[in-house]
């Protein structure tokens, strides 16, 4: 165990580190957030659109679609990540880095993302979905009028939840080299016995999730008219 | 259907109502038959003629089915914005259609900030936006109070008389059919039993659905209390079923005046169905058998319907005569 003299002189350099391993959370968040949604927001529309009684029903695309997803949320993050390590280099270059840790987090994400986005518009109601049709809306309508704007508010918390979610993967992608408070948090934290390090680690980490779902919960509050 | 006029359909929860018009606009599609709507087999149409032919027909559902992101005007606005109407031509034509329902001061609402009455409003301005020659309506009325449910028929009527539209009205109450619909048809287990204007099934109806439906919104059961207090009633008890003009002449003194008969009026009603006056009187009348026929024969050939009641068992007796009451006076 440290004493508070030591926490006190290591401060100055403490908080730099802390602050850059911040940083590079954010950065593999953010970006694999930002790659993720966009991805899994077709799959999960696809999804909905072609399930049974779906606005474009299809007996092969559904059930295919389905187990690939399925597959893909049921890979434990730690392998996945061990897995597609090819894939990362092909892509970024090397399987080292904060950069390369974003592509497992994205692609774990992108079938969670998918279920998220299916459930949140198989809540609109079929009413609805209905007087579009009888209206003449076509498909592409539909979806793009009807189904993602009654959804919005719901997709923003379903956002929310895998931001948060990818926080947590995050700090395990650091533990391999990822960079993050995860990295801090082991390095320091675990292999030095640095209590002080893990506790501050820890709490940035609250921080940031308490952060991002106020955000996201005040957002969807804002989108919601019901 | 005819153009131009307003078509009641009524049966019993679970008859093919919705499924009826929901064929219609090809929400569901029939396994056999053919759907011509202005000329056109809907059946035969291809998803993009299909979805043209769609905005020929609108409708309004019970439920409102509203986009709830979007304010009233973007309600109305939505099957513009289907049609690819120009933004500028959308406004105008949203505003003329909210001045038309009387919304104009609420466009900016959402549903969840309106009433029942004013959704169904935004409902039918928005059936209503691309011009169609149909409109279809699925228990419009059926989640409103009955206030509200007379303001949105009246809104209805108005519309059909002011654009010559056609309108499809579904219901399962008859006090709606009653108040605004020319035609009816009563349909039953997917068939459509009986069709005919609104007084013929109100005067004549000849299916058990028909009969219920009438029944129930003229309430021509006699009370159980009128068979128990006239333990001894007298004579025939007939229910005399007035249509039109006849219900305005004073049949039943004229009857008693002519034959030697006396008439006990048991019970009755008179009600207005399209502005025709209707009425149903349940009378007692007794006599010597020759007189009671030829006062139903007389009553019969004034164009009034006579139906002769039967007492439930439990009345059955004729034990000892009562005594007469007074003679009553139709019309
Ligand atoms: N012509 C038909 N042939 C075969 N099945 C039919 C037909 N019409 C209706 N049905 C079936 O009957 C069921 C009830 O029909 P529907 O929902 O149209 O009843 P409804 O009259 O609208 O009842 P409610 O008053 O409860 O709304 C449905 O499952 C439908 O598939
Ligand atoms: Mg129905």
């Amino acid at each position: 165990m440290r004493g508070a003299r030591d926490v006190g002189m290591l401060t100055p350099q403490l908080l730099y580190l802390l602050r850059q391993a911040t940083m590079e959370t954010l950065w593999m968040v953010g970006l694999s957030t930002l790659i993720a949604v966009p991805c899994g927001l077709p799959l999960g529309v696809l999804l909905v659109c072609t399930e049974p009684g779906g606005i474009l029903e299809n007996r092969i695309i559904y059930p295919v679609l389905s187990g690939i997803v399925n597959v893909g949320r049921s890979i434990p993050f730690i392998i996945l990540m061990v897995a597609i390590i090819p894939f990362t280099r092909l892509l970024v270059g090397t399987s080292i880095g904060t950069t390369a840790a974003v592509v497992p987090l994205a692609v774990a994400a992108i079938p969670f993302v998918a279920r998220i986005v299916e459930s949140s518009l198989k809540e609109i109601g079929h009413g609805v979905i209905e007087a579009a049709q009888a209206m003449g809306a076509t498909p592409w309508q539909i979806i793009c009028k009807v189904l993602i704007p009654e959804a919005l508010p719901a997709l923003v918390l379903g956002t929310t939840i895998t931001t948060i979610n990818l926080v947590g993967y995050s700090a395990m992608a650091g533990a391999i080299g990822g960079g993050g408070l995860g990295d801090l948090a082991i390095r320091y934290g675990y292999q030095r016995f640095r209590t002080d390090v893990m506790l501050m680690t820890v709490a940035e980490l609250v921080l940031m999730v308490q952060g991002i779902q106020m955000l996201g919960d005040w957002l969807a509050r804002k989108l919601d008219h019901k | 259907m005819a153009s131009g006029e307003i078509f009641g359909i009524i049966g019993l929860s679970g008859a093919g109502k919705s499924t009826l018009v929901r064929c219609i606009n090809m929400l569901e599609r029939p396994q056999s038959g053919k759907i011509i709507v202005d000329g056109v087999d809907i059946t035969a149409l291809s998803g993009r003629e299909l979805r043209l032919a769609r905005r020929q027909i609108g409708m309004i559902f019970q439920h409102f089915n509203l986009l709830s992101s979007r304010t009233a005007f973007g309600n109305v606005a939505f099957p513009l914005e289907i049609m690819g109407m120009p933004r500028r031509e959308i406004k105008s034509r949203v505003t003329e259609l909210l001045r038309l329902v009387g919304l104009e001061d609420r466009a900016s609402a959402y549903p969840a900030q309106l009433s029942g009455g004013q959704k169904q409003r935004v409902g039918i301005a928005r059936a209503l936006a691309s011009n169609p020659k149909v409109l279809l309506s699925d228990e419009a009325t059926s989640a409103l109070d009955p206030t509200t449910t007379h303001s949105i028929l009246r809104l209805l009527k108005d519309i059909n008389r002011s654009l010559g539209l056609t309108i499809m009205l579904i219901t399962h109450e008859m006090g709606v059919i009653k108040e605004i619909c020319d035609r009816v048809a009563v349909i039953h287990n997917g068939r459509i039993v009986e069709v005919g204007t609104v007084l013929d099934i109100f005067s004549h109806p000849r299916s058990s659905t028909a009969k219920a439906f009438t029944r129930d919104i003229l309430n021509l059961d006699i009370p159980d209390a009128l068979w128990k207090n006239n333990k001894g009633l007298n004579g025939k008890l007939l229910r005399i079923s007035f249509i039109g003009e006849s219900a305005a002449r004073p049949v039943i003194s004229s009857v008693v005046k002519k034959f030697q008969v006396d008439a006990n009026i048991l019970y009755g009603k008179l009600d207005y169905v399209q502005d025709t006056p209707f009425g149903t009187l349940i009378v007692a009348i007794s006599g010597d058998a020759p007189h009671v026929e030829g006062a139903i024969e007389h009553m019969t050939s004034l164009g009034l319907r006579v139906e002769m009641l039967e007492a439930p068992p439990a009345a059955g007796e004729n034990g000892k005569a009562a005594e007469k009451c007074g003679v009553g006076e139709a019309g």
